[in-house]
């Protein structure tokens, strides 16, 4: 497979625009005016926010609605389940002679001091790691985004790109319990049961999950810079070149 | 409202494009964020319709048959995912049951049998009613079936219970690595690409 570089249509030499393109670097569809369908990809010129594509039906948006309202919404809503989901236990394991409840950290505590070291490591990076990186990562892009920041862009495109896709693994811990619970059903002689905490940790995944699918990552290139120059380019061809 | 035909964006920073023509397997990658922009897929869809008969086969047999049997002097207990969502469910944590019974059985069916049909070939495109709405849905589950997430905790849930008991790895255990490769090629295919395959068919015509 093969690497495809694209041309931007700012990076080709067109007549007097040059200068324009040249301070926008990059042209958009929010400074050519139209709309992209999120759906098939198909472009539109003259379309309003909120008509429907004509060829699949999807309803055209310039940025996801209301992004980072949503966002820090579920951000904050996460950030308040993190809390019961580390203190409160995860499983309990009765057995014939005692009952002891595990928590997310006692869990991989458990792994290191009885030498299961990887499993422990792998544990600890899916479960405790990645909710907590990503809950930072998602408090960065958000509130960079909101201050139109032009820090680091390409590193928080990218740094988004790794949330949307660590962010299902820290599902691990739901599993394990969930087949725990469901295997170690001997009456009597060892029984593994759910613990609420499991339900909290479960929500954090899922929030965070929404709260990263909330985001709209071209808001990280929305920069004030970018919006200076829209508005003096409105056309791709040149024919409507302004000051 | 018109088509701009000759243009492509990049969905994760809004750049605008020349549209390039890709032969086969080729992708196209944004300057400005490094995003995938575009790909040829026909080839690529061609291998999906077998491949995704087959995760579907694989599927029924991973849920059918028991994961793992474990034996804890002498007695034995075994179960299967649908065997764990249900004692979940009883134990009061239906919310979990339900996130477990989404992520792990009800999306990637969907997923798959959706794709399926989407896939089959037809002559008409026309008589293919959802089409658009369909894929629609697969876009929204995409990011919600965890098939190899579970795999994971699978084996992390077994090297746990090694230390007190021992273990008897199922056919469904087997069956559950495989699907969790299969649908690895299957999922990752992005649905949009399935409005750019409907439109090439029907300019053949
Ligand atoms: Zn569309
Ligand atoms: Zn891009």
């Amino acid at each position: 497979m093969t690497n495809n570089a694209m041309i931007n249509i700012a990076t080709l030499p067109k007549t007097e625009l040059n200068t324009e393109f040249a301070r926008a670097r990059f042209k958009t569809t929010s400074s050519l005016g139209i709309l992209a369908c999120h759906q098939c990809g198909k472009l539109w010129k003259e379309a309003q926010e909120g008509e429907r594509c004509l060829h699949c039906n999807a309803t055209l948006h310039m940025r996801k609605p209301d992004s980072l309202n949503r966002t820090w919404a579920l951000l904050i809503t996460a950030c308040i389940m993190y809390i019961p989901a580390n203190m409160l236990p995860v499983m309990i394991t009765s057995t014939f002679f005692d009952t002891h409840q595990d928590t997310i950290l006692s869990g991989i505590i458990f792994f290191w001091v009885s030498g299961d070291w990887g499993l422990a490591a792998i544990v600890f990076i899916a479960s405790f790691l990645v909710p907590l990186l990503k809950l930072a990562s998602l408090f960065i892009l958000v509130i960079s985004a909101q201050r139109q920041s032009l820090w680091r862009q390409l590193e928080r495109a990218k740094l988004y790109h790794l949330v949307e896709i660590i962010g299902r693994w820290s599902m691990l811990d739901v599993f394990v319990v969930s087949l725990l619970v469901g295997l170690v059903q001997i009456q009597g002689f060892a029984q593994i049961t759910a613990g609420v905490g499991i339900v909290a940790f479960g929500a954090v995944v899922v929030l965070t999950m929404l709260a990263s699918l909330s985001f709209d990552p071209r808001l990280i290139w929305d920069t004030a810079d970018s919006q200076i120059s829209s508005q003096s380019v409105t056309a791709i061809d040149g024919s409507n070149k302004s000051v | 409202m018109h088509e701009i035909s000759d243009l492509i964006a990049c969905e994760h920073c809004d750049a605008v494009f020349h549209k390039l023509s890709l032969s086969n397997g080729e992708i196209a990658r944004c300057t400005r964020c490094g995003a995938e922009i575009d790909r040829n897929a026909q080839e690529r869809r061609n291998h999906l319709l077998p491949l995704t008969i087959a995760s579907l086969i694989i599927f029924v047999i991973a849920n059918t048959f028991p994961i793992v049997q474990i034996e804890l002097q002498g007695l034995v207990s075994k179960t299967t995912l649908m065997g764990a969502v249900l004692s979940l469910s009883t134990e009061g944590v239906s919310l979990v049951a339900l996130l477990v019974l989404a992520t792990t059985i009800l999306f990637p069916f969907m997923q798959m049998l959706i794709l399926f049909y989407l896939l089959i070939p037809s002559t008409n495109p026309d008589d293919r009613p959802g089409f658009s709405l369909l894929i629609r849905v697969m876009q929204m589950l995409r990011p919600w079936g965890m098939v190899e997430v579970f795999m994971l905790g699978v084996l992390v849930a077994l090297i746990k219970l090694s230390n007190m008991a021992t273990i008897i790895p199922g056919i469904a255990l087997w069956a559950f690595c495989m699907l969790t490769v299969m649908l690895t090629v299957v999922v990752s295919f992005n649905p949009r690409y399935l409005w750019q395959l409907e439109i090439s068919e029907q300019e053949e015509k």
